[in-house]
């Protein structure tokens, strides 16, 4: 199961964060996640929420370039060497990760990682038949 | 006599000049020629004094192909004999005033007279005719009323041809969008640029234009390209028309394009083009590109001679399919005042919207940022980003970065610096569009 991620163009200056955040936060949307990749130029916010078509169209008519990617989330064993475990699977299947992001719940004693893969689907059953757990509802991520 | 009934008779009786014989538009145009060159060195000064100068009489002037004896005249003259100097006819006789702002300090004033409005008049249906309006359609006029010639000059014009027109002015882009639609607009007249302004604003409306009854968009007041009329036929469903004019000759209605899209027909039984060399002044066989040196045949109020338009164009001598006898000039998109000159090379902007939709297949915003840095150029380019090229992945958008500075390269031959902007972020304009910035500011000690 894939997550919607929503990625916001944005460009690299003071203040540049604050509007897409803001229109957010007026529809009351919540945002669940979040990663920033920067260069000199420009940046790209990739956010995780629940309602993700309101998100999206709340962010348009901000007037944001927005686009919906689909992204893997994974159950991460809150302990030294959790992390490295999922990497060997996916090294060993040949599998690339564009980016990840992560952020860690206490429930259950497990970390949350999103991550990006042009073949995920193909990720998705390496992983789940390596006893690796994906977050298949949006809900889970509740705290 | 019964009121026809036709469309087309209203049309094609509008357009009648637009087929004049060769023989019969040239005697005319010599006609004509003599009586506002005799006018113009019997009432303004500046015109005499220069002819004079060049030991040229009025009565030497006895066909058109005598034009080239004459001086040119360019808009500094309209600054420095400010307001009335270039004014052939008594006030008691002008029934209209229009300026044009100037970018640094007085604007241009030229005036009109109750002829001067009829020759105007006759010149804006010849080209609506051309792109197809006829009695019935409603125009959205969206190009300025009030001094810019835009507004007013479509304004008679449609309404002369039978046409519904709404003075909506520029601006307010959500009520002209809801009027497209109330109203069942069939023609919108403004600037390419307002057009594409509306187009995104629609879009974000929700509003698909592509379903409207609009079907003509007369576009004119600004250089744009064939790319952009692509965009927009595709994106609005409409058959886009260029229009060319210029308040110093009479406002829109110079020249305008028939439904060939062939170049844009000068009304030459009106105003007489030549196309010369923009460093020496030397005239320019058709077929070949220059400056665009434009004359009035009938303006009274302010008559022009020899006027150089800095519009690059070059003049199109074969008959165009649709058989009018006027000559065409293409599609101006640069001015030799556009120009600019980065380390030494010449570049245009037309040059750098080529290369973007090379890139992105869809029209960019973009704007040309010149500085200066230890004495050097520096060029920045500003591209919007579109929801069409925007990826998630930093990789992608720094391969696009490089894809759309390569494609500079190759175009103009210099490599620029390409920042990636937000929507939105590049000003709008809803005149004249900005595509350079130039900060390259002079130093007293700086060297040329």
């Amino acid at each position: 199961m894939k997550l919607h991620q929503i990625s916001v163009f944005l460009e690299n200056q003071p203040g540049r964060l604050t509007k897409p955040c803001d229109a957010l936060a007026n529809a009351g949307i919540n945002i669940l996640t979040l990663s920033l990749a920067d260069t000199q130029n420009f940046g790209i916010l990739r956010i995780i929420v629940e309602d993700w078509e309101k998100a999206f169209k709340v962010l348009e008519k901000s007037g944001a370039v927005v686009k919906i990617t689909e992204v893997v989330a994974v159950k991460v064993p809150d302990r030294s060497g959790g992390f490295a475990g999922i990497l060997h699977v996916l090294e060993r299947s040949g599998i690339n990760i564009d980016y990840m992001y992560a952020f860690t719940t206490n429930r259950g004693g497990n970390s949350i990682l999103i991550l990006r893969f042009d073949k995920a689907d193909e990720a998705i059953e390496i992983l789940r038949q390596s006893g690796i757990g994906i977050v298949d509802k949006i809900s889970m991520f509740a705290r | 006599m019964k009121e026809p009934s036709c469309h087309n008779w209203h049309v094609h009786a509008v357009s009648m000049p637009d087929f004049m014989p060769l023989k019969k538009l040239g005697e005319l145009q010599g006609k004509r020629l003599r009586s506002v060159v005799e006018s113009a060195y019997a009432n303004v000064a500046c015109f005499r004094k220069r002819m004079d100068a060049r030991k040229v009489k009025p009565q030497d002037i006895k066909g058109i192909a005598d034009i080239s004896l004459l001086p040119f005249s360019e808009k500094n003259d309209l600054r420095t004999t400010y307001p009335f100097g270039l004014f052939a006819s008594p006030m008691k006789d002008v029934v209209r005033l229009h300026a044009s702002s100037g970018t640094t300090g007085k604007p241009i004033v030229v005036g009109y007279t109750a002829r001067d409005m009829e020759v105007w008049k006759n010149v804006i249906m010849r080209t609506l005719a051309a792109a197809g309006m006829h009695r019935g359609d409603i125009l959205q006029n969206a190009f300025g009323y009030g001094l810019f010639t835009g507004g007013l000059g479509l304004h008679y014009g449609a309404e002369a041809l039978g046409a519904t027109v709404i003075p909506i002015s520029g601006g307010n882009t959500e009520r002209q969008i809801m009027l497209l639609c109330d109203l069942k607009v069939t023609a919108i007249c403004c600037t390419p640029t307002y057009f594409i302004h509306l187009m995104e604003h629609a879009e974000k409306m929700g509003v698909d234009l592509k379903k409207l009854p609009l079907r003509v968009g007369v576009f004119g007041a600004e250089p744009w390209t064939e790319g952009m009329r692509l965009f927009i036929e595709k994106g609005a469903g409409i058959k886009a028309f260029d229009i060319y004019g210029l308040t110093e000759i009479i406002g829109p209605g110079v020249a305008a394009e028939c439904e060939r899209h062939c170049g844009l027909h000068v009304f030459e039984d009106c105003f007489y083009p030549e196309i010369i060399d923009p460093v020496s002044g030397k005239n320019l066989p058709d077929g070949k590109e220059g400056e665009l040196v434009l004359s009035t045949l009938q303006k009274e109020a302010t008559p022009m001679l020899r006027y150089r338009t800095h519009d690059m164009t070059t003049i199109l001598p074969e008959p165009c399919k649709c058989g009018r006898t006027l000559r065409r000039i293409m599609r101006i998109d640069h001015r030799s005042d556009d120009m600019f000159i980065i380390r030494g090379v010449n570049v245009y902007p037309s040059q750098i919207e080529a290369a973007l939709l090379k890139v992105e297949q869809t029209f960019p915003h973009y704007l040309v940022i010149l500085t200066k840095a230890n004495g050097l150029d520096q060029v920045e380019v500003q591209v919007e980003v579109t929801r069409e090229v925007f990826s998630d992945r930093i990789s992608e958008m720094e391969n696009l970065r490089g894809k759309i500075s390569l494609s500079i390269e190759h175009v103009v031959g210099l490599r620029m610096n390409v920042r990636l902007v937000e929507p939105q972020t590049i000003e709008r304009s809803q005149g004249k569009a900005k595509r350079v910035v130039d900060r390259r500011t002079m130093n007293p000690g700086d060297k040329l």
